[in-house]
């Protein structure tokens, strides 16, 4: 049983951290600031989430992983409102403002 | 070599990229945003040498607040244009010094350290048991140093005397000028109706969580001041004006609490505070309260800045 938590947690950890390098990627590579915040929202949201889902096996209590899901939806939260702000504030003075 | 010796020095090299870029940027916005990243990579840094309380207090007060004051201090001086004033090389040459100066006086006792490194920490673990407190970093601030502690409120005190003295005249007793957005942002204002509940009780039990384990007034208090602050800049509500009483009230409750305890404890216990035996950590718990209190709204009207408009009738 714990050999396959293990594995669970291995794969979905490894996506998340595939999901981050891409997202890194994305933000150096991509040409504007509307297309690099594309890039880095899905780090907050699938790239943690990967990594929380991975780590939820591992927790000791049930608290432990209740924790982990609440730091995943703020930051998915903190994201989310951020980007919008950014991109608000692209659209109304454009990227150097 | 270890996984998490590996993870240690990519940290190291990463903050000392991040210093060194925050001095070397050219503009003061992007030095900030620099400085807030380091203050995040040193918390960082703080937990894997196990000083959560130091790593706490490093991001919420080293990263988060100091970094809104910057930011705060570089919107007020974009009326100068502070990246064009330029500093003469003496003045710089001084600057450079002083730090190298600093960094040596660090680097020496790091580079030989002595045989048998000073420490208290066994004799505070020993004596911590009489205080009711599980958190040795508690036990240092409020009962073995507790007048650091109190005069350290006190200066965060004087700090906000010294913001309000910049007022003009006319706007004595009035309200701060804290203004980000011209006009109000939806998207702010969800944030600002969603987070403050999920953050009050987050700070709250910050503050409570202090006397077992990492946590505290100040790291608690700076939780609060920021929820406070957003409400105030997503424009739900005005920063209110410093004349006011309750404000006041609210900013001494804290330090006042404290002296009042620490007095007593000559009539109690002997000595300037001292608790008397086995009312230490209600008396603590009761201190941080208010403390946790008074530094949030000292830390909330820091930054909101010296008022700048009459307090309206």
């Amino acid at each position: 049983m714990s050999l396959v938590m293990d594995i669970l947690t291995i794969c979905a950890v490894s996506a998340g951290a595939l999901f981050f390098l891409a997202g890194t990627v994305g933000l150096l590579r991509f040409p504007d600031t509307l297309t690099r915040l594309h890039a880095l929202t899905k780090v907050d949201n699938l790239g943690l989430g990967l990594i929380v889902l991975g780590l939820l096996p591992q927790t000791s209590s049930l608290l432990f992983a209740v924790k982990l899901v609440i730091v995943w939806l703020l930051v998915q939260l903190s994201g989310a409102v951020v980007t919008q702000l950014i991109a608000g504030a692209v659209r109304h003075h454009g990227a150097d403002g | 070599m270890s996984i998490a010796s590996v993870f240690d020095i990519a940290l190291v090299a990463l903050i000392l990229t991040i210093g060194a870029s925050a001095i070397l940027v050219r503009t003061a916005f992007a030095a900030v945003v620099m400085f807030v990243v380091y203050g995040l990579l040193l918390s960082m840094a703080w937990v894997r040498l196990h000083a959560v309380d130091v790593a706490l207090t490093e991001a919420a007060i080293g990263g988060g607040m100091t970094g809104l004051l910057l930011l705060g201090a570089v919107a007020r001086s974009r009326s100068v244009n502070v990246d064009s004033v330029r500093v003469g090389y003496p003045l710089r040459l001084a600057a450079g010094a002083l730090c190298a100066l600093v960094v040596a006086g660090l680097a020496i006792p790091i580079l030989h350290p002595p045989e048998a490194i000073p420490t208290l920490a066994p004799t505070v673990m020993e004596n911590l048991p009489p205080s009711g407190l599980g958190n040795p970093v508690a036990g240092v601030l409020f009962v073995f140093r507790a007048l650091d502690t109190l005069l350290e409120k006190v200066v965060l005190l004087l700090a906000l005397l010294g913001v309000w003295s910049l007022a003009p005249d006319h706007a004595w007793g009035g309200t701060p000028g804290l203004q980000v957005y011209a006009r109000p942002d939806p998207t702010l204002i969800f944030l600002a109706q969603l987070l403050p509940p999920v953050g009050i009780v987050f700070g709250i039990y910050m503050c409570w969580v202090g006397a077992k384990g990492p946590g505290g007034a100040f790291q608690g208090g700076t939780v609060l001041a920021a929820m406070w602050l957003l409400v105030i800049v997503a424009g739900l509500q005005r920063a209110p004006a410093i004349g006011r009483l309750w404000l006041r009230g609210l900013l001494v409750t804290g330090p006042v609490l404290f002296l009042v305890i620490g007095l007593a404890g000559w009539v109690f216990a002997d000595a300037f505070l001292a608790y008397p035996a086995g009312y230490a950590k209600p008396l603590i718990v009761a201190v941080e309260a208010a403390l946790t209190l008074s530094i949030a709204v000292a830390l909330g009207m820091l930054a909101a800045g010296p008022p700048v408009r009459a307090q309206q009738q």
